[in-house]
């Protein structure tokens, strides 16, 4: 039960090397998996080809054994832009991927509101997208993507668009609620803080080798706090290796 | 209000001109220019007559016929052109060169090929009005930002529902002014057709006063048709498109856009 990359290249049409280059990586089942790396290392490439919206030149992927060819909903995506859709209210944006799914009614409305409360818009479910901050839009995508009940949650820098308080408090929220779910997690990131306080593991990947600089486990107990002297050196050990690329 | 009173100077200032030209100086003939009291006065008779109310309704009636072909004919090719990567690389530039020909261009062609009956004035309506419809729609489709496209495949959506759940409620807005602008031409399209052949309607009352020398006559006749088409410009595609803009945020409440 985990997603297997197994020496994956991805060299695009238009380019001269690799973007990535034989990258191998097991996510297990339940983990929070953070990568890092320099704007431009293929850090989005590697998500793309994980979701299937990108087809790798060698190498492939495996979810519990089955290769992966395109989209699927067992891998939902949740990107740096929310994705809403304008036309739909807040809770309709939310059940929009179990309506896709032909999921009855009444059940999805359930699971809406379950998810809804889980990052604190039950109040806000009739409103439209425009109507919200940017904080709550992304916490309605983030509950949009939790009703699909995927295999393996991708999350392309969801927060890096908003402000930092902002963004501070939606992961301390994510932390929250993995630790409630215990969903496995692929999640990307420019913000070594972001990957140290949210993930089991962090991988950094060279923008010069495009490969995998190194894989450094974090054994930090959660809740995890930014001041400590060991989230500290962490992250200064992290940030170090992406700095020799 | 503010309108009203503008009007109302616009039509001092008119009846102004009129009495100087005229009647003071004798520099114009008063058969080519209107006056606006003659020209109430005529509305009047052809209000009272019917002759007015039976053109209108006429011309509405087949102006709407014509117009939903065009729409019809205009989705289809329109989702022709984007579905077909051969069509949108050879048809598209077709499309978009004939549909800057005038309406009128196409009334020699639907004479002869339909006679001086209302099937004429349908084809050049639509003709006049489909290919802009195709156009719009489209480049609506074109316009769709790609993350909607890429959030609803992340969460398994079929090629089909990509259309039904996303493309097709994302393009509303713009499909709603690409209908109004095809109306607008299908309308104008109307007129050109009417006023070539004999069926009643505005046009044709239009041409009639030319053949009477009633420049009144002409004179109401096209404020009629200036009216009709503020009308469903402003009541019908604004209120639609204004509705649908608030709803997503794209004007705020207390715009006047
Ligand atoms: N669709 C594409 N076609 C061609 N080249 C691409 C495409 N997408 C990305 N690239 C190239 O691949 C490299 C890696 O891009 P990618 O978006 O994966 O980087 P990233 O690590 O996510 O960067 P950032 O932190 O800025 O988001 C870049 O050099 C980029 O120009
Ligand atoms: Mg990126």
């Amino acid at each position: 039960m985990s997603l297997v990359i197994n020496k994956l290249s991805k060299k695009y049409a238009d380019g001269e090397e690799d973007t990535l280059h034989k990258i191998s990586l097991t996510v297990e089942k339940g983990e929070f998996l953070c990568i890092v790396g320099a704007s431009g290392c293929g850090k989005s490439t590697l998500l793309n080809l994980v979701a299937g919206l990108e087809q790798p030149t060698s190498g492939e992927i495996l979810l519990d054994g089955e290769k992966i060819s395109g989209p699927g909903a067992e891998r939902v995506v949740m990107f740096q832009e929310h994705g809403l859709y304008p036309w739909l209210s807040v809770i309709d944006n939310v059940k929009f991927g179990m309506k896709l799914a032909g999921i009855a009614p009444n059940i999805q409305e359930e699971k809406a509101m379950h998810y809804l409360e889980m990052v604190h818009l039950q109040d806000y479910k009739d409103y439209m997208p425009h109507q919200i901050s940017g904080g709550m839009k992304q916490r309605t995508a983030l509950a949009r993507s939790l009703t699909m009940d995927a295999k393996v949650l991708l999350m392309d820098e969801p927060f890096s668009a908003l402000d930092k308080q902002t963004s501070n408090r939606l992961r301390e929220e994510l932390q929250k609620i993995w630790m409630e779910t215990h969903k496995t997690v692929l999640f990307i990131t420019h913000s070594v803080e972001e990957a140290v306080y949210l993930a089991d593991r962090v991988v950094a990947l060279s923008a010069s080798t495009r490969e995998i600089a190194k894989i450094i486990p974090i054994n930090l107990k959660r809740p995890r706090h930014v001041y400590d002297t060991e989230f500290t050196e962490l992250r200064h050990r992290i940030l170090d290796i992406i700095k020799e690329g | 209000m503010q309108l009203i009173i503008f009007l109302g100077i616009l039509i001092l200032i008119w009846q102004g001109a009129y009495w100087l030209g005229v009647e003071i100086f004798q520099t114009v003939k008063s058969y080519a220019v209107p006056s606006p009291l003659d020209v109430g006065k005529r509305f009047v008779e052809l209000c009272n007559d019917g002759t007015l109310f039976q053109a209108i309704g006429n011309s509405l009636i087949r102006g709407i016929i014509g117009f939903v072909i065009a729409v019809i004919i205009g989705i289809i090719l329109g989702l022709l052109l984007n579905h077909f990567k051969y069509l949108q690389k050879n048809l598209k530039p077709l499309v978009l060169g004939v549909q800057t020909l005038p309406s009128v261009c196409w009334v020699p062609f639907s004479i002869l090929w339909f006679g001086l009956s209302n099937q004429a004035i349908l084809f050049v309506v639509i003709m006049g009005s489909a290919f802009s419809i195709a156009i719009s729609v489209d480049n609506a489709i074109k316009n769709v930002l790609p993350i909607y496209i890429k959030v609803a495949r992340t969460m398994g959506a079929s090629k089909q529902q990509i259309y039904t759940h996303v493309i097709f409620p994302a393009c509303i807005p713009e499909w709603i002014v690409g209908l109004k602008q095809g109306w607008s031409f299908a309308w104008r399209a109307l007129m050109a057709g009417e006023v070539m052949t004999t069926s009643i309607g505005l046009g044709q009352t239009l041409i009639t006063g030319r053949d009477l020398a009633d420049i009144n006559q002409v004179t109401v006749v096209m404020l009629v048709i200036v009216i009709v088409g503020i009308f469903f410009d402003k009541y019908i595609f604004s209120i639609a498109e204004k509705k649908i803009l608030r709803k997503r945020g794209l004007i705020s409440e207390n715009s006047y856009r």
